[in-house]
């Protein structure tokens, strides 16, 4: 059965190997005459005035993982509401019982000052 | 005759001893002495019971084993009872003395703290002796005869607090095993070549085995019978305190009063003399044996009275003169007049308990006052202390009429009859330990009772004669020194009192032949006036009273003439310490040297915290694969994974 | 059957996944001054819980929900004991964490969801089941190891639970899906019928099952996936290593019983195998290492490691008796180690913990009693008789010689030994060194009794053994 994953490892082999023949094409055969002004960042005819690797603040990370909670809550809503033609009552209430607990994550984010910036 | 009397017999001291013991702190000290003296009670009455029906009645020989208690490959190990007219005497005996000794006891322990654990070893003792008394195997014989080894451990040791006391009892336990020893190999001896323990089963067979030789170092044969004998002795010579393994009796003096009366007097130093006899039928097939036997007696009887002589402690003076007689009793043996020896094995049970009972008294009067340099005068405050102490020393010298006349006399004639070798210095040995004995009995009697008082003021204010419990059985016990010898010397030496029990060889009887002489104990005791054994006593009972009563400066004068054989008197023949010096020193040096090298260095050093080392070291290495970096963790991980794929994955099957 | 009557068996976990969204809103709502209430209402829950468990029991296999959800005798006594034990775990942690500042509804809310976790995996019917409730185990753990904030030590203990947590997880996730490549089904019955039913798929099943053992032996803790206990059970917070070190190896025994032998059993010469290196080098590692540690919670994390190692030899004898004694083992090792840490618990002050061996030196004179009960604890541990310890290496020891392994059981009793070593090195500590301070030992008449009663019962169920063995046979179905 190993044989039916010879097209994944023709693709993998593929793949890495045309980025490699890329690479190497690039380096050998294009120009490459450096100078201090081609060399700086590019910082719309500015100077550079601070480093590219910045800090962010932590909440953003919070918001974000917040943010994909409640997406993927969207997510799993719509296939629901689609099939619930078919799932019936059960079904309602399954989605019913998942969102109250999803309220309840909320709630306690909520008082938790997880929603307050500052 | 029912096997239930043997029975009640053998527990009735072992229940009183475990009431005693276990639950002496409910049923007090009343209690305790209460049901040991019941148990021991019942035992000597029912010993009389049984004595009547082998005696008197003329039962036959019971022989039965009770409980078998395990099977191997053929030998069977059984509890049983061999009760004849030996083991009846021997019940009789053990039984009274332990009785009486336990009534006195309630007198003499009165304010022990110990009472109750006391009461419970006597007990114990008494059923571990009746066990061995009564046996009809050898293993039950060594289980009594450990038995009382380690109860007479035990009470040696009572005053644990006494490091005098905790000695004694470790020399005890020492050189009884030593003899131990030899008569584990003994018995090893008749389980090998007789494939059976049982006595009936060995005796019959042992005439068979009597040419049969064996080779223990290359080239010298021995006699089977010679080295079984001479083994199962060396065992009797610890228990019974023959030269050289008698250093233990006379420390054991440690021990309480009546312990020195139970062990010394009547049972445990009794044993071995008994087992002789037992084994008559087999020391008739060895002459070696016998006259070791007979020496090492001579030897004992006669130096160790000698050594009597040169005690100022009461009680050792006691002590001594029972290694004393223990050595007359051996030489009655060794030359075949078992009879002899079991019949002064029975007045000297009597007559000794008495002496140290005596003993006992007097130390109780003078508020545990020992030594007779702070005695004398005592006959005015207690008289019946001294008229007893006088009946048993008088039966300790022979004189005419007690029991141990009849019992000595016969002993000393048998040697005088005996053609074995060894026996004409037997002969002059006891003749010698008459005089000797005399004197040192009378030594103890004029300087306790006669002459002027030593003791203190104080203690002489409160002399006064000791409670009933202490004379009673004094008197109890002098009544039998002075007459059991009318009753028994004719019918124990000459008339086949002891039947098939001892079994002796013809051309070995001495007593048979003595027997022909023999018309009555009037004509005995006529007959003894012609000899030179009476005339000697009364010679040592008249230097006594020169020495210690008409002229008391000169006994010091002689030791200080004769030092160098005073000094070795006192110091015993130097054996005690040699023993210490060549054995226990020897054994400690050993020991330590082994503990050196063996557990600190091999076990402790190599062994021990060597491998803790290496445990710990390996420790200490594994511990820096903990290096708290994470991909080191990772890392750990992909590596294991990697070897349970690479272990365990078919790769056969990968590659094929 | 209808849904709802399915729904019964899961009554439990729904009481206990409402109850403890429940805790979440009020303890939300409530504020600071009421996390003493969020404590009672956590244990009450848990009670209602067992109860619940008992009261669904069908006292025979029950399937539902499709193949997810089992309830079996097993799955009923781990689930109760689960709950049970996680009941003086959070006594005591109650009692640290007031002490200690850290009084947080956290500290119960994620526990109850960890609890919630291992109902799941106790009762998994799939592997996908399986792996649900490892995962909110999983999830719960690292989050209340980092519950104290401020310590970088146990910050970076988390991390590197959650790193190699997630590491494992992967592992498992991959086994799992090269398992169900190989036979086409997730549910473990089905499983074990297809390994029986087919022979060509070796190769793949192997694989499969490597990777699975991994994740099983990463959530137990045995070598060589053991690397995150020492840090983890230093760094965490001591009622967190407390509930860490106990309970969760209940369910990490369910899940290994639920996927190795529910589902894996056709494959038992393999695994076989595969815990026998585990097990040897648990024991090796455990106990040697645990004699370099001067801190005693990472010596007690060596120590579960080494006990990890004599819990595996009872599912190596691949045989329902096996079973049992490994069961027996791991209920007998939770309530030594919760004992174990509470002792900690109990030395330590505010604002200082007594995680140093040298915090126990002289504690015969603080406190002859609970010198005393440490004494008990450390023999038991150690496998002395007659403490509950004992037995349970007894009974392990006695399976693995029955199925056939006599050097293992050599092995392992060699490692107890050397073991025995760091154990008693305590009650030596305890017994025979002078204190370094003279403190009498403060702490609530409570925590003193159940204590006391925990460490008491080692003895008194040692004393009787069978008591709680014929549970776990029965349990196994013996």
């Amino acid at each position: 059965m190993l044989e039916n994953y010879l097209p994944i490892l023709l693709f993998l082999i593929v793949g890495f190997g045309l980025g490699i023949v890329l690479f190497v094409l690039g380096y050998f055969i294009g120009p490459n005459r450096p100078n201090p002004i081609k060399g700086s960042p590019y910082e719309c005819g500015f100077e550079a005035f601070e480093d590219a690797r910045m800090k962010f603040d932590v909440r953003y990370y919070l918001v974000a993982i917040l943010f994909i909670l409640f997406d993927l809550e969207i997510a799993f809503l719509f296939p629901w509401a689609v099939a619930l033609d078919g799932i019936g009552l059960a079904g309602f209430w399954a989605m019913m019982f998942f969102l109250a607990v999803l309220v309840a994550g909320f709630i306690y984010e909520w008082r938790k000052g997880a929603l307050d910036w500052e | 005759m029912s096997d239930t009397i043997y029975l009640a017999i053998v527990l009735a001291p072992l229940i009183g001893a475990v009431i005693a013991g276990l639950f002496g702190r409910v049923i007090g000290r009343s209690g305790a002495h209460w049901v040991t003296i019941a148990g021991v009670g019942i035992a000597a009455i029912l010993s009389l019971v049984v004595y009547k029906h082998v005696v008197f009645d003329g039962a036959a020989v019971h022989n039965a084993a009770l409980y078998t208690w395990l099977k191997t490959g053929g030998l069977s190990i059984e509890v049983g009872f061999l009760i004849d007219r030996l083991s009846a005497t021997m019940m009789v005996v053990v039984t009274f003395v332990s009785w009486m000794i336990h009534i006195y006891t309630i007198g003499y322990m009165h304010d022990d703290p110990g009472y109750q654990r006391f009461f419970s070893y006597m007990s114990l003792f008494t059923f571990a002796m009746l066990m061995l008394v009564m046996s009809n195997n050898f293993m039950q014989l060594f289980f009594g005869w450990e038995g009382v080894g380690l109860v007479s451990y035990l009470l040696i040791g009572f005053w644990f607090k006494r490091e005098t006391a905790i000695f004694a009892n470790l020399k005890a336990f020492l050189v009884n095993r030593v003899g131990d020893f030899g008569f584990l190999l003994g018995i090893a001896a008749i389980l090998m070549y007789f494939h059976s323990l049982d006595y009936a089963t060995v005796f019959a067979m042992a005439p068979g085995l009597a040419a049969t030789t064996i080779e223990i170092f290359e080239g010298r044969e021995w006699l089977l019978m010679s080295f079984i004998c001479i083994c199962l002795f060396i065992g009797a010579m610890g228990k019974s305190a023959q030269v050289p393994l008698h250093v233990w009796l006379p420390d054991s003096m440690e021990g309480p009063t009546p312990i020195s009366a139970l062990i010394h007097a009547a049972t445990m130093v009794t044993a071995g003399i008994f087992m002789v006899a037992r084994m008559s039928p087999l020391y008739e097939l060895s002459e070696t044996a016998l006259s070791m036997v007979l020496i090492v007696g001579a030897i004992t009887a006669f130096f160790m009275g000698l050594v009597g002589l040169v005690q100022n402690d009461i009680k050792r003076v006691v002590a001594y003169s029972t290694l004393s007689q223990l050595g007359y009793m051996t030489v009655a043996l060794g030359a075949s007049a078992y009879a002899a020896a079991i019949f002064h094995l029975v007045t000297h049970a009597f007559f000794k308990a008495l002496l140290f009972l005596g003993a006992g008294s007097v130390i109780i009067a003078m508020h545990h006052e020992q030594d007779m340099r702070r005695m004398g005068g005592l006959s005015r405050y207690l008289p019946v202390t001294w008229i007893t102490c006088l009946v048993g020393s008088l039966a300790l010298i022979g004189f005419p009429g007690t029991a141990g006349f009849f019992s000595k006399d016969a002993i000393i004639e048998a040697v005088h009859e005996s053609q074995r070798f060894g026996s004409g210095f037997a002969y002059v040995a006891v003749l010698a330990g008459v005089f000797v004995t005399a004197l040192y009995s009378f030594r103890l009697f004029f300087l306790t009772f006669h002459g002027a008082p030593r003791m203190d003021h104080h203690t002489r204010e409160h002399l006064h004669e000791s409670p009933k419990v202490v004379t009673v059985p004094l008197t109890v016990l002098a009544i039998p020194s002075a007459v059991l010898g009318w009753f028994l010397a004719g019918p124990m030496l000459y008339q086949g009192y002891f039947q098939d029990a001892i079994h002796v060889a013809h051309e070995n009887d001495v007593l048979g032949e003595m027997a022909e002489g023999y018309h009555g104990t009037w004509q005995f005791l006529l007959h003894a006036f012609g000899a030179p054994v009476i005339y000697i006593a009364f010679a040592g009972v008249l230097t006594a009273w020169l020495l210690y009563l008409k002229y008391p400066h000169v006994p010091a004068q002689l030791a200080e003439r004769f030092d160098f054989l005073y000094r070795i008197l006192v110091n015993k023949y130097g054996f005690d310490s040699a023993y210490q010096k060549l054995f226990a020193e020897g054994a400690r040096r050993i020991g330590e040297g082994l503990w050196r090298a063996g557990d600190i260095t091999i076990i402790d050093d190599i062994c021990v915290n060597g491998s803790g080392h290496v445990v710990r070291w390996c420790a200490g290495l594994l511990r820096r694969l903990q290096s708290g970096f994470l991909y080191d963790y990772a890392f750990a991980m992909i590596i294991g994974l990697l070897l349970l794929l690479g272990y365990f994955l078919p790769w056969a099957s990968l590659l094929g | 059957m209808a849904l709802s009557a399915e729904l019964y068996y899961l009554i439990p976990e729904i009481i206990l996944l409402s109850g403890a969204c429940l805790v979440l809103v009020l303890d939300a709502v409530l504020g600071k001054e009421q996390w003493s209430f969020t404590y009672t209402l956590t244990q009450l829950l848990l009670l209602a819980t067992a109860g619940a468990i008992l009261f669904v029991d069908p006292g025979q296999a029950v399937t539902v929900l499709g193949g997810n959800f089992i309830l079996d005798p097993l799955g009923v006594l781990l689930k109760v004991s689960i709950c049970l034990v996680a009941l003086p775990v959070f006594f005591y942690g109650h009692d640290y964490n007031l002490e200690h500042g850290l009084h947080k509804g956290e500290y119960y809310i994620l526990g109850l969801f960890a609890i919630l976790g291992m109902l799941v995996m106790a009762s998994a019917g799939t592997l996908l089941t399986v792996y649900l409730g490892l995962e909110l185990l999983s999830l719960s753990l690292y989050a209340m190891v980092a519950m104290n904030r401020d310590s970088r030590m146990a910050s970076e203990a988390a991390m590197k639970y959650f790193v190699l947590g997630a590491l494992a997880s992967g592992m498992l996730l991959y086994g799992i899906s090269m398992l169900y490549g190989a036979t086409g089904t997730l549910q473990l019955a089905g499983l074990a019928n297809a390994i029986a039913g087919q022979t060509d798929n070796t190769l793949i099943l192997t694989f499969g099952l490597i990777f699975v053992i991994v994740g099983i032996a990463f959530k137990l803790g045995a070598v060589p996936f053991h690397m995150w206990v020492p840090d983890v059970y230093e760094g965490a917070p001591t009622s967190v290593t407390l509930f860490i070190s106990s309970v969760p190896k209940i369910a990490a025994f369910a899940m290994a019983m639920r996927v190795l032998v529910d589902g894996m059993q056709p494959l038992a010469g393999d695994w076989q195998g595969m815990l026998i290196i585990l097990s040897v080098l648990s024991m090796i590692a455990g106990n040697v290492i645990a004699i370099a540690q001067t801190n005693i919670k990472r010596m007690f994390a060596y120590s579960t490691i080494s006990h990890v190692g004599f819990l595996l030899l009872g599912i190596i004898a691949a045989r329902p008796a096996g079973y049992a004694a490994a069961m027996f083992y791991v209920l007998v090792y939770s309530l030594m180690s919760m004992g174990g840490f509470a002792m900690v618990i109990l030395l330590g002050r505010k604002g200082k913990e007594a995680d140093l061996l040298e915090d126990f030196k002289g504690l015969s004179e603080r406190s002859p009693w609970f010198a005393f009960v440490m004494l008990i604890l450390m023999f038991s541990m150690a496998g002395v008789p007659p403490f509950l310890g004992f037995w349970a290496k007894w009974f392990v020891i006695m399976e693995v010689i029955r199925a056939g392994f006599p050097m293992l059981a050599g092995i392992a009793v060699f490692f107890s030994v050397i073991g025995a070593y760091y154990y008693i090195r305590i009650i030596k500590l305890m017994y025979f060194d002078k204190p370094l301070e003279m403190k009498a030992i403060k702490s609530s008449r409570q925590m003193r009794t159940v204590l006391s009663l925990n460490a008491l019962s080692l003895l008194i169920l040692g004393l009787w053994p069978p008591l709680l063995m014929a549970l776990c046979l029965k349990a196994i179905g013996l």
